[in-house]
């Protein structure tokens, strides 16, 4: 590990001001915060990250959960993932993301894991986790080894030629169907991004993940109102039954109203290279009847566009059967 | 199998040669670059921090000042500072378990959490649950139920096995597994790991 300053942020504006500092807050970045450390750490032991200023941001008040005066839910970055798991508000009223944090990591590993964290993780694709390799999205321009090597594990949905690497977040997948929006203050003050415009698909700039610029801290993420009478389900498929990444998993939020589908959002995780909601299977189901038949179409669509790589073509049959049994297990309530 | 290590002759001095290797290897990296002492004044909220630094961690019940490079694990901390060495380091990337311990009460993973950032904080290790003449419901459960063949697993299944009870669980053996998925046992002696957990949860003694 590269040797670093470190510093305990006193308030925001301290660690907004240290952060600032950086000349990204994307791959490369040389400040960085760091909440549970459950990713940063991890990645600066392979010198992945080589942060040389790094701000402590766990002693500062952002670990509240409390209800908005909208109905909805406002997450304090720093909740910590088990925490927000067993919140009886989000136990009670957003299953789908209690679900999704629980099947993720370990105990030990949600105890630390924060919300701010989580929406920030890195891909698990092994050539970026190993300095000794080419990849364009730790060193650009280098190439993407994982196109002709090992990719079982890789995105069928929303690659390019340059990265095929995973999200790999359950979190985020809930919050995708859930419609969060992340709230960041920065220098410039702050500003409110819906989560589907918060990660970034790779195109040609796999080094940039996400919309944050230097000095950006996420201080909460909202909620809207639940939508009353809607069934939720977080359903994720691995290689073994616990503490491993998804293959494919599926959230799933509908509301039924006379074996109608009236309401529909669903996202999809562990096959896109950002957490992937889907109109289109959202599409195929409003005003229709909750029936298999009807779900098997919805997976049909949301798959529509995916591209297999040389190892991975089984996610795509995996990611349709997943959500079609997801939608299956909400409708039956 | 069961023997206490410290009974063996040749292991402290074994320790010993191995403590003396590490506060030499540590001198050598202070030595080598320009050390700043922190004053009190630095140490608190909104200081900066570099080079080594002073930290007071309350291990076991005690307070322990120490001085640590920022790049220092908890886990290193733990083993190599302050010679603790009955939690294990098994990959050092938070994927098998083996050096879980608890901060204030709650059990992580110390590969992946800095010293630093625990400065006051209360970590309770395996040598603060029980100690060899008296121990731990849990340590016994374990023993009584052969939870265990190498036994480098162990200390890290049995800080995850007491802070499982005290989370919240349905108490089934469908539900004692899903939670201990986070320890990997090469060993594979899960079977009885999970017959231990329920056995000191069926006696009610924690
Ligand atoms: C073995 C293992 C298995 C795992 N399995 C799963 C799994 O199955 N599913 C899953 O979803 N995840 C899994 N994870 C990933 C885990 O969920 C993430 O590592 C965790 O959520 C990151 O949160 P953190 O608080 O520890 O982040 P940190 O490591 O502290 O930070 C991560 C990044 O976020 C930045 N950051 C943190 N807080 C803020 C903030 N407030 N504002 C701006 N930037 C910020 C940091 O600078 C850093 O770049 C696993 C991890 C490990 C090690
Ligand atoms: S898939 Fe992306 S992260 Fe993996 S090697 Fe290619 S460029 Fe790097
Ligand atoms: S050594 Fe920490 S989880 Fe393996
Ligand atoms: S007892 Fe050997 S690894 Fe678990």
């Amino acid at each position: 590990m590269k040797t670093f300053e470190f510093i305990r942020a006193a308030d925001l504006k301290g660690a907004i001001e240290g952060a600032a500092r950086a000349k990204t807050a994307q791959q490369g970045a040389d400040v960085r915060f760091v909440a549970g450390g459950t990713t940063l750490i991890d990645l600066m032991k392979l010198n992945v990250e080589t942060p040389a200023h790094v701000i402590d941001i766990n002693r500062l008040p952002l670990d509240k959960v409390e209800t908005t005066p909208d109905g909805g839910l406002r997450i304090g970055a720093t909740v910590r993932n088990s925490d927000l798991a067993h919140h009886p508000i989000v136990k009670q009223d957003y299953a789908v993301l209690s679900e999704a944090l629980l099947s993720g990591a370990s105990t030990q590993l949600r105890n630390m894991a924060t919300t701010a964290g989580n929406l920030l993780q890195r891909t698990r694709c092994m050539y970026f986790r190993e300095t000794a390799m080419p990849c364009n999205k730790r060193k650009p321009g280098s190439g993407c080894p994982a196109i002709a090597g090992s990719n079982r594990m890789l995105a069928i949905l929303g690659a390019s030629e340059h990265c095929i690497a995973t999200n790999p977040s359950d979190m985020c997948v809930a919050m995708a169907a859930l419609e969060a929006t992340i709230h960041v203050q920065g220098p410039k003050g702050s500003r409110a991004i819906p989560i589907a415009g918060f990660h970034l698909l790779p195109g040609d700039t796999p080094q940039r993940e996400t919309v944050l610029e230097p000095g950006d801290l996420i201080t909460h993420v909202t909620l809207p109102a639940p939508i009353s009478g809607s069934r939720q389900v977080y359903l994720k498929l691995r290689d073994r039954a616990s503490y491993e990444f998804a293959l494919a998993s599926a959230a799933v939020v509908i509301k039924i109203a006379g074996g109608n589908v009236i309401n529909a959002r669903i996202a999809l995780g562990g096959v896109g290279t950002k957490p992937w909601r889907s109109p289109a299977a959202e599409a195929v189901l409003l005003s229709q009847p909750a029936t298999p038949a009807n779900f098997r179409k919805a997976a049909e669509a949301a798959l529509r566009d995916a591209k297999a790589q040389s190892e991975n073509g089984f996610k795509i049959e995996l990611a349709k059967r997943c959500l079609a049994h997801a939608l299956q297990m909400a409708a039956k309530g | 199998m069961g023997d206490n290590p410290e009974a063996n002759p040749t292991d402290p001095n074994r320790r010993a040669f191995l403590r003396s290797l590490g506060s030499s290897a540590a001198a050598v990296a202070v030595a080598g670059c320009s050390t700043v002492t922190p004053s009190n004044a630095d140490r608190q909220s909104g200081s900066r921090i570099e080079d080594t630094v002073s930290i007071t961690l309350r291990i076991n019940g005690k307070d322990r000042p120490l001085r640590v490079d920022p790049r220092t694990t908890l886990l290193d901390c733990i083993r190599e500072v302050v010679a603790l060495t009955g939690t294990k380091k098994g990959c050092d990337h938070g994927q098998c378990g083996a050096c879980t311990v608890h901060v204030n009460g709650r059990r992580v993973n110390s590969c992946l959490s800095l010293a630093l950032m625990h400065d006051g904080e209360e970590i309770t290790t395996i040598e603060g649950l029980g100690a060899p003449e008296a121990l731990h419901p849990m340590q016994a459960a374990f023993v009584a139920c052969d939870a265990y063949q190498c036994g480098y697993c162990t200390s890290g299944q049995i800080m995850s096995a007491v802070a499982l009870l005290k989370e919240p669980c349905d108490g089934s053996d469908a539900a004692v597994k899903e939670l201990m998925s986070g320890n990997i046992c090469r060993c594979g002696a899960y079977a009885n790991i999970v017959c231990a957990i329920q056995k000191v949860r069926k006696s009610g003694s924690i």
